[in-house]
């Protein structure tokens, strides 16, 4: 949008208020996704009124556990870490118009491959380990989430309903082998692989209570949205996510594109699982399936599947995750309490959809002539 | 300019008003600092879910009600990073002192984790095997629940006329793998041809799986069902819409069926959790390694149900008797497993105490079902 707007420009100046032509259209992808949280939290407020709930209350609490003290905003940011990937294994496919739900599986199955991994790498040294074991994690997701995108493409089975089975396939394997071939036998009531050894943990940034996961998965935002913007192959994603059959005529690799960024996303949901088990459980176990692929959804679709946007949408969830906990101890309120605000939210965010290029204002025309 | 003089009655009537405004403002601080304890309860499922995390918070509501103790509880927390942080949460927001995380799947990394950080905090924690290693600031308990699942098994061999009965269980793991051996064992001791048959449903909470495997088992002719899941509420309904008689597990489910109840194996969290506060109150230590049975009051039996005959009223006081006594041994050779092997050759007997007993990994003979 930005390229066309530049190059017209020249051509019809004389406005002076030409320069916020090319805004508009990205003030309109700020403001309604804004504009509809804010709808969404007041919605939310009606609703605890309906409990007889304060919601100044409830908003302060939100803010004060996720956000109000250095405590919080570590509590916070070390949930935002696997939402963050789990979110960019949305976006990425969703560039080619593809809905991929099913990130859940590869998270677990990249964790559960770091998990085995660790096991034959004991011994080794961190730096050799470590980058091995989140070589096996991503690929592993990349072959999960890239089947998907394979099947798509070559054999035409809906990528959302494969995606979303399939992780139930993810879980149910990682079940199997976490009690079967790849338990350590003393653990005993909860079954896992061996524990990793010390040299094979990721630490904490320093002077945070948070692992590295969260730059990395900051970075890789960061790139994936270098990627879709600013390369050629963005460029023919976002083509074939238009129109494939314009596309394929332009002689774009659709099949390629399709299963690459199927895959790269995947990817991005087995480093998810990495960071669980070597940062954080210390051992592949049932625990990994803990709902960071569902999360990823709403998140990515609150950042209209936007990378950079996905940074403080996940934030911000995070921040609500965090504060579930103390919302149910001072308010008496059911932990679904902040699933049901998420829903709010995330009903009102797809409504608001409908809004996009109904805004005058937002309009290019309406700064260019009248 | 009118220039208001303040009087000396006025300037005392207002410093006494903020005085006591102050006082009063400070009360509740003053009264929480004297409330001397913030006890937090941590749940990994729902606290009304008829049964493991409703059994705890049963425990937890009743030490609300010793004096100059508040309760914060959080219920529904994954065994993730979760977990941590809302120890951390309770400790720096709510000021708790003495945590009862009670999901196992906390212990290992995330409670020995977190123990070194917090030296002034006790964490005591549920099914956990602690050793001298571990943190000193860490606890574990836990009670010898198999010894009334074999009392359930005794009220179920008399119940049944098929000779089969059925099992619903999470995942295979030892303290499960118990619960089913006790099961079939207490049956067999009314009538040794009796077998049981069971069903992993590989999770903890799965109501769907649960569903299926009790109706599997009522098909397949088994007519007194228990389970050893989170909250056993589904299959207690399904198997008894389905005919079949039930054995509760955690906590009393007697209210869901009442004329096909026999029994019910249940933990008293009420008992030992304010035992543990009025300790801590007192000053004392809790030890780091608790076990207890029923002797102890670490579990109890539901009341009997009228489906129950003489004959196995007479049987469950008889061995109940002999339990408490603490004499009673359940695992004792000669003993097979369902594969044919000896597991614990003839002469040695494990009592409830044995540690060894925590680690089990077979089925008895008779029990159908395989452990991997």
């Amino acid at each position: 949008m930005a390229e066309q707007s530049v190059t017209m420009a020249p051509g019809t100046g004389g406005r002076r208020t030409e320069w916020l032509a090319p805004l508009a259209r990205r003030a309109e992808g700020v403001v309604l996704p804004v504009a509809a949280l804010i709808a969404g939290f007041a919605l939310f407020a009606l609703f605890l009124l309906m409990l007889g709930k304060s919601p100044v209350d409830f908003y302060e609490l939100v803010y004060k556990a996720g956000f109000g003290t250095a405590f919080s905003w570590q509590n916070t940011l070390s949930r935002a870490a696997p939402l963050l990937f789990a979110a960019l294994c949305v976006a990425l496919p969703a560039r080619l118009g593809l809905v991929v739900i099913g990130g859940e599986g590869a998270i677990v199955l990249g964790g559960t491959a770091t998990g085995a991994l660790g096991v034959c790498l004991a011994g080794t040294p961190g730096v050799v380990g470590l980058p091995l074991m989140a070589l096996g994690g991503a690929l592993t997701g990349a072959l999960w989430i890239g089947a998907v995108g394979a099947l798509r493409h070559y054999r035409g089975v809906n990528e959302t309903i494969a995606s979303l089975l399939m992780a139930y396939i993810g879980i149910a394997l990682m079940n199997f082998l976490v009690e079967g071939p790849l338990r350590d036998p003393a653990s005993l009531n909860k079954p896992s692989t061996a524990p990793l050894p010390r040299s094979l943990q990721v630490g904490d940034i320093p002077g945070m209570d948070v692992h590295w996961g969260l730059i990395v998965a900051l970075v890789c935002c960061v790139l994936t949205w270098v990627l879709i913007e600013r390369t050629s192959w963005g460029f023919a994603a976002r083509i074939a996510g238009g129109n494939v059959r314009a596309a394929q005529v332009q002689g774009l690799p659709v099949g390629r594109l399709i299963v690459g960024f199927t895959a790269l996303g995947g990817a991005f949901a087995g480093l998810a699982g990495f960071y669980e088990v070597a940062a954080v459980q210390g051992s592949a176990n049932a625990s990994l399936a803990a709902g960071y692929g569902y999360t990823g959804i709403l998140i990515a679709f609150l950042a209209r599947q936007n990378p950079l946007a996905i940074i403080p949408v996940a934030i911000l969830l995070a921040g609500f995750e965090a504060s579930s906990g103390l919302v149910q101890r001072r308010m008496d309120l059911p932990d679904a309490t902040i699933l049901v605000l998420k829903a709010v939210v995330f009903v009102v965010i797809l409504v608001s959809d409908t809004l996009y290029g109904r805004f005058r204002l937002f309009s290019p025309e309406r700064w260019r002539t009248r | 300019m009118p220039h208001k003089i303040l009087s000396r009655r006025a300037f005392l009537r207002t410093s006494a008003g903020l005085a006591g405004a102050t006082a009063l403002g400070t009360l509740p601080m003053a009264a929480r600092a004297a409330g001397k304890l913030t006890v937090g309860f941590i749940y990994v499922g729902a606290k009304d879910d008829y049964g493991y995390n409703q059994s705890h918070a049963e425990g937890a509501a009743a030490v609300k009600k010793i004096p100059g103790v508040t309760v914060v509880e959080e219920e529904k927390v994954p065994e993730t990073v979760d977990v941590t942080k809302t120890m951390e949460s309770m400790i720096n927001f709510d000021g708790a002192t003495l945590l009862f995380p009670t999901s196992f799947g906390y212990f290992d990394p995330f409670i020995l984790g977190l123990a070194p950080k917090y030296k002034d905090v006790r964490f005591e924690h549920c099914g956990g095997l602690w050793t001298p290693k571990d943190p000193k600031n860490v606890g574990s308990y836990f009670g010898y629940i198999d010894m009334a699942v074999y009392l359930n098994g005794v009220c179920a061999g008399h119940a049944t006329k098929s000779k089969k009965i059925g099992f619903v269980a999470a995942k295979p793991i030892p303290q499960v793998l118990e619960n089913i051996n006790c099961f079939l064992l207490g049956a067999r001791s009314v009538d040794p041809t009796i077998t049981c048959q069971v069903i992993f449903t590989g999770e903890w909470s799965m109501p769907v799986k649960e569903a299926e495997a009790t109706n599997a088992l009522c098909d397949a002719g088994c007519d007194v069902i228990t389970a050893h899941v989170d909250g056993p509420k589904v299959v207690m309904q399904t198997a008894a819409g389905r005919g079949a008689f039930i054995c509760g597990y955690h906590a009393d489910q007697s209210a869901l069926a009442p004329e096909k109840y026999l029994t019910g194996a249940e933990w008293n969290w009420p008992k030992v959790y304010t035992g543990f506060v009025e300790e801590v109150l007192a000053g004392k230590e809790i030890p780091n390694f608790v076990r207890g049975g029923f002797k102890e009051g670490f579990v109890k039996m539901s009341p009997l149900g009228s489906a129950n005959s003489d004959a196995a009223r007479k049987q469950f006081e008889d061995v109940k008797a002999k339990i408490m006594t603490g004499d009673f041994v359940v695992f004792k050779g000669p003993l097979k497993d369902n594969k044919g092997n000896t597991v614990i050759p003839a002469g040695v007997s494990q009592p409830e105490t044995d540690v060894a007993l925590e680690k089990m990994n077979y089925l008895v003979e008779g029990v159908v079902g395989t452990t991997s």
